[in-house]
This record gives structure tokens, C-alpha cells and sequence, in this order.
């Protein structure tokens, strides 16, 4: 289990990274948390020829929180946000995803921006930021550009990352009102990929009416997916039992699983709908705490 | 709560391991934390396909990487004579393949470098031409005529390795013919991987110097593999050192000889430098050592009110490539005729047919005394079955056919002598612990209310400690065990014993046997085992065998020691020898307790002031050839919930009773059920060594393998009951693979009766939640 020869670069500021990434080319792999990377150059399964090794960048560093969102530094770490008490008020979905993500040792290490970038179609960050409506910054040498983490996900594996780009930061812009975001997970065991992974995020306005809805799924299609037409479904009615139910059954339609030894298409579908039933049932009991607790 | 190693009078009491201290704070000493002057690394090419011819290999481009000593292939090997190796089982097995492969990951070169990396990256450069083969993956298309033969050095051409039966095949027929319910169902139990926390692994020393071989390997049974060794690689046994320093885990994983191991010691003596090789976590999973992957098809008759009347079973085993189990010769099925369990059967049948397939070879014992685990969760699903069919509690259909405590010792239908037990007082017991009643209750709400709710049952009796040299041996050699003991002048006691623990406790339990019929504390006694220099002949520690039999081995060698110890007590105290007694810590006179004399006093006179006489020293060796094995038993109940939205199971409840009579020490009894359990719990719902059609390996790693976390594993309840053994010197019986024997079958009991009300009556482990689902789904139950 030893990886096949390699260069490691460690960058000194990002400049000096993204000239590296110039200079070499596709051989090159960004290398943060290396909670992917690594394993799979162990299993000799990715042969870079250079690491630019950029996890302790001060620039990358952190998150910032502003009137129009909040941006993530690229090398924030799972874990991070699994305790950032300060930002359950407006992105609770954030701390909740979180702590689904593998197991503590990874967590500690693993970044977010590195989830998105690797592409795991069964990881959780996708779904959870495609529910927040995040969007990604791409620098390179001579260019920067902001793409929304709906068209940065292409394919399993495969985003719109250039050779000699990198994932700077993700933004997710802030809620226009009250929000509430649960992730659901279905794993064989503690530390699994999710067999299904469904994000739910609504945002409610002084009349309990839903002004903005996310939905995001893992790990049943070639990429992290939304469901459109489910979150259309959601909005400008309150959070009921018809709506969601309404809402289970059109987010199971977006997705569109393949049958492996982890489940059938079918079983995969249904078990979306049952998470997308169960989630926004849960953040319609969380938006109410008043109801049934007078004496 | 845990007592300290100074506790008095110790056999019994919740000692604190004394291995833990050093374990747990990262201060073992395991095979990878060894590392000689000189050491070289190997590492292995393996095939990527199941099936295929090799028409070339081409090793320049490794042999010409610097810092690379050698590169093996099998015509190497074969050039020696060492291209195959005998099995356990009696068969024999390539070390490096020679003309064809026959699995995939198959050993097919070996490449010695500077440096592990530095070797993998070697291997990497040696080229081999394959021309793949169809692969056969399903051992009953393997008997199918025409299917391609897979071992074409095996006389006569045949898939088929073995043919076994046990029992009265005619008489098992009639009186199926005769009963009022015969209930058939097909059972498979798949192939699944011991995965310890360490893998194997082993240095080879050869001195040219000398002709001396040190061979430090993670191995469960040290002295076989130097028997085993001198015979395969022709090494005077004398000029062969094992030693299987700390193990972590083996559940049979660890008796095996691997090729790895062959591939290192040739490398070591060619070379005359160190080589050592530890495999990775995948070629552990994909290439040493499945376990069970038995294909059981049980008939099982009974009378309209419920009492069992014939068993029938015919199972297909599924070997892989080579036959590398590690069973007794007389038994390549193991003691799979133990089927009949817990249950007075008037008469039954078994057969095994024994298969090659395009799959890593094996199967070893995992924590299980040869393939018991199989006739256990069988017999248990059986019986689950036919309670179906009759309408019957489980529970009341067990208490029913219990063999009664006054049929003791019981002569089996298949030719076992079941030492003792009371299986209807477990079953109370766990019945009692869980509330069974109430819970049948609850179920019936439940039910009503459409909920899945299911109440599992397994009462199994289990065969451990290989064994009575009138039945048992491995290639010829008996299976005893032994402790050779010595007594040092100031009372301190160096017990050494033919076994290897490997987790099991044996430094402490093994301590305490001695020190209690010593009169000492487990503080006293330091157990060594494992280096083959100083251990006396054993068989090693695999099958629960280690307890029934070097445990009894040290009782016995303890009391000979005591015995010379009286004789001595008497010269000290100037009475005869017929007036000493012994009042478990002092010998003193009879009636005159108040003068007496310590172990620790007799071991310094037995150096200083022996009797006019006697042979100076205090020391006692046995070879312990057990008359019988032992049977322990149990009663587990587990209560579940399903799901119906994920069909998800959760394990709310599991009581685990065992009785293993005289418990040595309840804490690491305990904790040796707690390990069991959780193994069960694995290969029930979570694991399974799967292959697509093609003979590739579908979970060649830890995230296709699943090995589960404290997260998912239940909250485990233990209690037990105490039926001695009456052959065993302390009435001990073996008990570490019980609770993997005995859990599978409670817990898709427990699955099965949840499902019941919807015409359920069999489901295939594991237990993955998308199959639950595919049935809730058809019935139209899923949410």
C-alpha cells in the first residue's frame, strides 16, 4: 500500500500554487485534506506526478460572513463546521451535513472544497450545497470566474475544474428569512459513502410561508443532483403534510439511481422520497417548537 | 469491576488482563514492529483475472530497478521443488503460479527490494501475459458435466474435491417419509473473512552460518507451522525457531502456511538476509483465508404436535481454487455433524460435498471449531422454520425437543458425546432476562398496529477442543496440548504452553488456573507462549480449543507440581506426608492450621532443603490428551425492529447466555462474548466475500468489507449458567467462538419473525436492508 513515486510541492502562497499548476500541467493534484487523494494513490489508483500541497495557506484559511452570504475558504475542514455554533442561525444545514461525513479522523483533515472537487457522487457535500444554492470560485493564473455548484458538478469524478485551476472558496449566499436544513443519510455503516443522501433546506418567512427551498441528493445519479421541481413545489405554500408529500414524490423522480450491490434503482428511489418525507416533516415540526407545548 | 492480579485465591474473579496494560498503550510487540539488521522487503505480483493460462513472464524491467535483490516466479520454485505446498487439509496449493492462475489475486511473483515501496513499485514492472479462461464462480455449476476443470494436476480430472457423510441415510429417509411436517429449506451461509485487525505476515532469519532458520510469523499454531515447514522446506525441524510474537486477532485467519510466507523464506535463504513480508489489508481479504461459503439444504421432519423426528442436510462447500481449510484429517467438513445441536433427533444424515471454484482457496475455521458456525446457524434456521410451519412459539418448539439434563453424556444421532447441559435452565434464564413473555405481547400490538416487530431465537450447542487423540490429528499429529511449568525458588512460577493467544487472555486466565491450585496470585505466574525454542509441543489456539486443552494441561501440570510440593511441605513441617493438608494457599498439619507452610516456602526448600532423596526442583510438564471435547451452550434472544420506510433493522435488544461451565474469569469471558457477538451481528447483516461472474472480487477492502463500528453494533446483555464439563480438570469448556457460532441464527430469527405475518419464512444473510425492502415492497407494506 505504498503509492507510486511522486513530487510535493508545498505552496507558499497561492500564486506560487496556481504558477506550479501552470508550469505542470494535468500531472499536478491539488493536495488539501488528502482524505481522497491519498487513498487512491495508495491503491495506486491515482498516479500524480506532483502534489502542490496548499492546506495551511492562510488565504484559504476560515470563512467569511457578510450582509450578502457567507464564503468558505478552500481548505475549511469538515470538522470546522460540524462545531461552528455560529453559524446554525442562518446555515444550519451546514453543521448538520457535517457531522455525517465519515468518521472523526477524517473529519479533522478531510476539506470541504476537496469534497466538491473530488465528486464523489455519493458524497455529502454536494447535495447539502446544491441545496444551499452555493456557488464556487475557480482561480487560475490569469483568470478568476464563479460558477454556481450546479454547473461546476458534471459527472462522477468530473467537474469543470481546469488542469490548472483551483477551488478557492465556496459561497452561499444568505437566506432571505428564517432557515431550517436537515441532512438524511442511509449508510451500510459509520464512515460509508451514502447509499442515499438527501439535503433539505427551506427558508420561511414571518408567515411560516416557504420563500426559498433546496434540495439536494447524494449518491443517486452520476453526480450530486437538485431536485427542481421539488423545491418549485415547496415554495409560497407553508410546510404541510400534502405540500411534502407533494414534494417526496417529484424530488424521487429527480433522481435516478443505478442498481448495485448497495440497492435497487427502485429501493433507491423510494428511500429519497421516505428522506425527503421525513426531512421537511422535521424542519415543519422545528418551525413550529410552539405548537402542543401549551400547558 | 475488575480485580487486581494480587487478588488471592484467583480461578473465577474478574482479573484484570495483564496483557492489557502493555496492548493498549501501543506497547505490543507485533510481527511489522520487528525489524532486523539488514532486512529485506517482499512484496507479491497477483493475477487480475480469476481464470487464465499464463503464456509469459517477463521480470527485467523489476530485476533491473535499483535497490531490487531478487525477483520469484513459480518456474523459480519449481526448479526447487517448491512450486506447490502441501494444505492442512490435505491438498496442495501453489505458491507461485505455474502455467496457470486459478483466482483472482492469486500469488503469481515475488519481488525482494530495499524497501516495501520500493518492492511494490518493482512488482508493478513485472509483466505477465495472461489468456483468460471462463470462470467458474458457482460451485454447483462447477459439478455440472462439462464444466471447465480447474485443477488439471489433480487425478482424476473432477471439480469435486471430497464426498463426506455422517448418520443413517436410509433411516434418515424413512422416518422422513413417516413424519407428519417435513420441512425443506435451502440455507446459504457465504463467504465471508476472519479480517483481524493485524494482518499476516512473517520475517525469515536464515543464517547460512549456522543452517538455522529463525521464522518470526503471525501464526496461531507456532509448532505446526515448524512441523509443517520442516517438511515442505526440508530444514532439519531442529534448525527451525518459530515465533509468533503478540497476535492481533487471528479467528483462524492465522493457522494457515501462506505463499507469502514460502515466497519470504526461499527469498531469505537465497539471499541470506532478512526478509520479511506483511500483506495489505486487501490481499488479506482477497487472498488469505475465507471462511464458510457453505450452500445447506436441510429436511427437517417432525410430529403433528411438534416433536423432531429426522434431520436431513446436504450441503455444497465452496472451497475456492484449494482445498486450505485447516480441519482435522479425518474431517474435510469439519464437525459439521454436530447439525443435529441441541436437540434429541432420533436419527439424521449429513453429507458435504466439497467443490473447487475460481475463488481464493481456504476455508478456514473462523472463530469456529471447524465449520460448527455452518451446523449451527442451520440447525437454528431449521428450527425457526418449522415453528413456522407448526404455528409454534420457537421458544416452546425448543423446550420440546431439548436433549433432557438426565440424557447426559448424550450420544448423538451423528456420533458425538455430548459432554453436559442443561439447555432447558439457559433457555429459562435468557427468557427470564428479557422478558419474553411481555415482549410477545408488545409484539402483538405492534403487529395490529402494522408495525414490524420480530423476537429472535437460537439455542445451539457448540463442539470445541480438538482433540482426544483417538479421533483427532492434523497430517498424523495428535491433537494435545501441553504446559510445562517451573516453580523458581522464591515461589514466582514461569508457565509455558503449547497454545498462542491471540486476544484471548490466556496471560491472565492460563495464570490464574496455575496460581489457584498453587495457592499463588495470577501476579505470581507469567505465561509465555509462542517461540517454539522454549514452548512445549502444542497444536496452538484456534477452534476454542485452548481452554479444554493446554488449560487443562496447566491444571493438571499444576497439581503434579503441588503433589511434589506436599511431599515437601511434610519435611518441612516433620509430619508424614498423610498428615498434610492443603487448604488452597498453605500446607500445615492436620488439625493444626495455625502452622502451616506457603508455596513460596516449599519452592525455596524444594532449591535449598529437599528432602533426603528427592530430586531437587520444582517442576511439571504435561501433554494433556483430552478424553473428550467439550460442548458448550447457549440461549441468545434478540428483539428487532424493522424500518419500513429504509426496511433499515435495528437490533433493539440481545441477550446472550452461555454456559461454558467453570468460568475461569467472568470479565474475559465477557468480553469474549461482547467480540463474538459483534462478529455475528457482522455476518448477519453487514458482510460478505461477494464475486461477480467473472471470479472478480467485489470486496476486496474495508469499504466493501464491512466491519462494524461501536456505532452500529448493539448494546450486547450477558449473563450465563454454569453446567461443568465432567472431564475437564476444572470442569472448563472453550467458549471464545460461541457467540459467533451461536448469534447469526437469532438474529435473522429475530428478522424472520418480524416478517413472519407477511408469508416470510427465509431470507439470505446478510441481511441488506434493500433486500427487507424488496419484500416489504411486494407485499405492498414498504412506506
Amino acid at each position: 500500500m505504498f503509492p507510486a513515486p511522486f513530487g510535493y510541492v508545498r505552496a507558499e502562497s497561492l500564486d506560487e500554487a496556481l504558477a506550479v499548476l501552470a508550469r505542470e500541467g494535468p500531472g499536478a493534484k491539488i493536495l488539501a485534506g488528502g482524505q481522497s487523494l491519498l487513498p487512491m494513490m495508495k491503491l495506486r489508483i491515482a498516479e500524480p506526478a506532483l502534489l502542490v500541497d496548499i492546506h495551511r495557506l492562510p488565504a484559504l484559511t476560515g470563512w467569511q460572513e457578510t450582509a450578502e452570504g457567507l464564503t468558505l475558504g478552500a481548505v475549511v475542514r469538515h470538522s470546522q463546521l460540524e462545531r461552528a455554533e455560529a453559524l446554525q442561525e442562518f446555515y444550519p444545514l451546514l453543521g448538520r451535513t457535517a457531522r455525517w461525513i465519515a468518521d472523526p479522523l477524517v473529519r479533522n483533515r478531510g476539506t470541504v472544497a476537496g469534497s466538491l472537487a473530488h465528486a464523489d457522487p455519493a458524497g455529502d457535500w454536494g447535495a447539502a450545497l446544491l441545496a444551499l444554492g452555493a456557488s464556487v470560485t475557480l482561480r487560475s493564473l490569469t483568470r478568476t470566474r464563479e460558477l454556481p455548484l450546479d454547473a461546476f458538478l458534471v459527472d462522477i469524478f468530473t467537474t469543470a475544474l481546469e488542469p490548472d485551476e483551483v477551488l478557492t472558496a465556496i459561497r452561499i449566499p444568505k437566506p432571505a428569512g428564517r432557515p431550517f436544513g436537515t441532512y438524511l443519510k442511509l449508510e451500510r455503516k459509520v464512515g460509508d459513502f451514502a447509499v442515499v443522501g438527501v439535503a433539505v433546506n427551506v427558508v420561511l418567512d414571518a408567515r411560516h410561508t416557504v420563500v426559498e427551498a433546496g434540495i439536494g441528493l447524494a449518491g443517486v445519479g452520476p453526480r450530486a443532483l437538485r431536485a427542481p421541481a421539488a423545491e418549485a413545489a415547496l415554495i409560497g405554500h407553508p410546510l404541510e403534510s400534502g405540500g411534502i408529500r407533494e414534494a417526496a414524490a417529484l424530488a424521487a423522480e429527480a433522481a435516478d439511481p443505478v442498481s448495485d450491490r448497495r440497492g435497487s434503482r427502485a429501493y433507491k428511489r423510494n428511500v429519497v422520497r421516505v428522506f425527503v418525507e421525513r426531512g421537511l416533516k422535521a424542519l415543519a415540526d422545528e418551525s413550529r417548537p410552539e405548537v402542543g407545548v401549551t400547558a | 469491576m475488575a480485580l487486581e492480579l494480587s487478588e488471592p485465591r484467583p480461578l473465577g474473579k474478574p482479573i484484570r488482563r495483564k496483557e492489557d496494560a502493555r496492548l493498549i498503550r501501543g506497547q505490543g510487540r507485533y510481527l511489522d514492529d520487528i525489524v532486523l539488521p539488514g532486512m529485506l522487503h517482499l512484496a507479491l505480483v497477483r493475477s487480475p483475472y480469476a481464470h487464465a493460462r499464463i503464456r509469459r513472464i517477463d521480470v527485467q524491467r523489476a530485476a533491473a530497478l535499483p535497490g531490487v535483490h531478487l525477483v520469484l516466479t513459480g518456474q523459480d520454485l519449481a526448479a526447487a521443488g517448491l512450486a506447490w505446498m502441501p494444505t492442512l487439509a490435505g491438498d496442495r496449493q501453489m505458491v507461485l503460479a505455474v502455467d496457470k492462475v486459478l483466482f483472482q489475486y492469486q500469488e503469481v511473483a515475488a519481488v525482494v527490494a530495499e524497501s516495501r515501496a520500493l518492492a511494490e513499485d518493482a512488482a508493478a514492472l513485472v509483466e505477465v501475459d495472461y489468456e483468460p479462461l471462463p470462470a467458474v464462480v458457482d460451485p454447483y455449476r462447477a459439478l455440472e458435466p462439462g464444466s471447465p476443470i480447474l485443477r488439471e494436476d489433480r487425478d482424476p480430472p473432477s471439480n469435486r474435491i471430497f464426498h463426506w457423510e455422517a448418520g443413517d441415510r436410509a433411516a434418515t429417509e424413512a422416518a422422513l417419509a413417516r413424519s407428519a411436517v417435513v420441512v425443506r429449506e435451502t440455507v446459504r451461509m457465504p463467504r465471508v473473512h476472519p479480517a483481524p485487525l493485524e494482518p499476516c505476515g512473517c520475517i525469515a532469519d536464515y543464517q547460512r552460518a549456522t543452517g538455522r532458520l529463525t521464522w518470526y510469523v503471525t501464526s496461531q499454531a507456532p509448532h505446526a507451522h515448524r512441523t509443517v515447514l520442516a517438511m515442505v522446506a526440508g530444514i532439519p525441524e531442529h534448525k527451525i525457531r518459530v515465533v509468533s510474537p503478540d497476535v492481533g486477532g487471528g479467528f483462524g485467519n492465522k493457522v494457515p502456511v501462506f505463499p507469502g510466507y514460502v515466497a519470504a523464506i526461499v527469498a531469505a535463504m537465497r539471499l541470506n538476509r532478512p526478509v520479511k513480508w506483511v500483506e495489505t489489508r486487501t490481499e488479506n481479504l482477497t487472498s488469505t483465508n475465507f471462511a464458510r461459503d457453505y450452500h445447506m439444504t436441510v429436511e427437517i421432519g417432525a410430529d403433528a404436535d411438534g416433536k423432531v423426528t429426522a434431520l436431513k442436510v446436504s450441503t455444497i462447500a465452496d472451497h475456492g481454487a484449494f482445498d486450505a481449510a485447516a480441519d482435522p484429517t479425518r474431517f474435510p467438513a469439519g464437525l459439521f455433524s454436530i447439525v443435529t445441536g441441541s436437540y434429541d433427533f432420533p436419527v439424521a444424515f449429513a453429507e458435504v460435498d466439497g467443490v473447487y471454484t475460481n475463488k481464493a482457496p481456504g476455508g478456514v475455521a473462523y472463530r469456529c471449531s471447524f465449520r460448527v458456525t455452518e451446523a449451527s446457524f442451520l440447525i437454528e434456521r431449521a428450527m425457526q422454520s418449522l415453528a413456522l410451519r407448526l404455528g409454534m412459539d420457537p421458544v416452546a418448539l425448543r423446550l420440546k425437543n431439548f436433549i433432557p439434563p438426565e440424557k447426559f453424556p448424550y450420544h448423538s444421532p451423528l456420533g458425538w458425546t455430548y459432554d453436559s447441559g442443561n439447555y432447558r435452565a439457559t433457555l429459562e434464564r435468557a427468557m427470564e432476562r428479557i422478558g419474553y413473555a411481555a415482549l410477545r405481547q408488545e409484539q402483538a400490538e405492534r403487529r395490529a398496529r402494522g408495525e414490524l416487530m420480530g423476537i429472535g431465537v437460537s439455542t445451539f450447542t457448540e463442539i470445541v477442543g480438538a482433540g482426544p487423540s483417538h479421533t483427532f490429528d492434523i497430517l498424523g499429529i495428535k491433537m494435545f496440548d501441553s504446559c510445562e511449568l517451573r516453580v523458581h525458588p522464591t515461589g514466582k512460577v514461569l508457565a509455558r504452553l503449547g497454545t498462542r493467544h491471540q486476544g484471548q487472555g490466556h496471560e491472565t486466565t492460563f495464570a490464574q488456573v496455575i496460581a489457584e491450585e498453587l495457592g499463588l496470585t495470577a501476579d505470581d505466574v507469567l505465561v509465555e507462549e509462542g517461540d517454539t525454542d522454549t514452548a512445549p509441543y502444542g497444536l496452538g489456539t484456534y477452534a476454542s480449543r485452548s481452554t479444554p486443552t493446554a488449560g487443562a494441561a496447566a491444571a493438571v501440570a499444576a497439581r503434579r507440581v503441588r503433589d511434589k510440593a506436599r511431599r515437601i511441605a511434610a519435611h518441612l513441617l516433620e509430619v508424614a506426608e498423610d498428615d498434610v493438608e492443603w487448604d488452597g494457599t498453605r500446607f500445615h498439619p492436620a488439625g493444626t492450621p495455625a502452622r502451616g507452610v506457603t508455596m513460596a516456602e516449599v519452592a525455596l526448600a524444594a532449591y535449598t532443603n529437599p528432602p533426603p532423596g528427592m530430586e531437587p526442583g520444582l517442576e511439571g510438564t504435561v501433554y494433556y490428551d483430552p478424553p473428550n471435547l467439550t460442548f458448550p451452550n447457549g440461549a441468545y434472544l434478540c428483539v428487532v425492529d424493522i424500518d419500513k420506510g429504509t426496511s433499515q433493522v435495528h437490533v433493539r435488544r440481545f441477550v446472550a447466555v452461555d454456559d461454558c461451565g467453570t468460568v475461569i474469569n467472568p470479565m474475559v469471558v465477557e468480553g469474549q462474548i461482547h467480540g463474538g457477538l459483534t462478529e455475528g451481528f457482522a455476518i448477519a447483516f453487514l458482510q460478505e466475500i461477494a464475486f461477480d461472474e467473472q471470479g472478480n472480487c467485489l470486496a476486496p477492502n474495508f469499504m466493501e468489507y464491512l466491519v462494524p463500528t461501536a456505532v452500529e453494533t448493539p448494546q450486547w446483555e450477558t449473563d450465563r449458567t454454569v453446567t461443568p464439563s465432567p472431564h475437564h480438570p476444572i470442569g472448563a469448556k472453550g467458549v471464545g467462538e460461541s457467540p459467533n457460532v451461536g448469534s447469526p441464527a437469532a438474529f435473522v430469527n429475530a428478522v424472520i419473525d418480524a416478517l413472519a405475518p407477511l408469508g416470510v419464512t427465509h431470507l439470505d444473510i446478510p441481511l441488506y436492508p434493500w433486500k427487507i425492502w424488496e419484500v416489504l415492497h411486494e407485499r405492498g407494506v414498504a412506506e
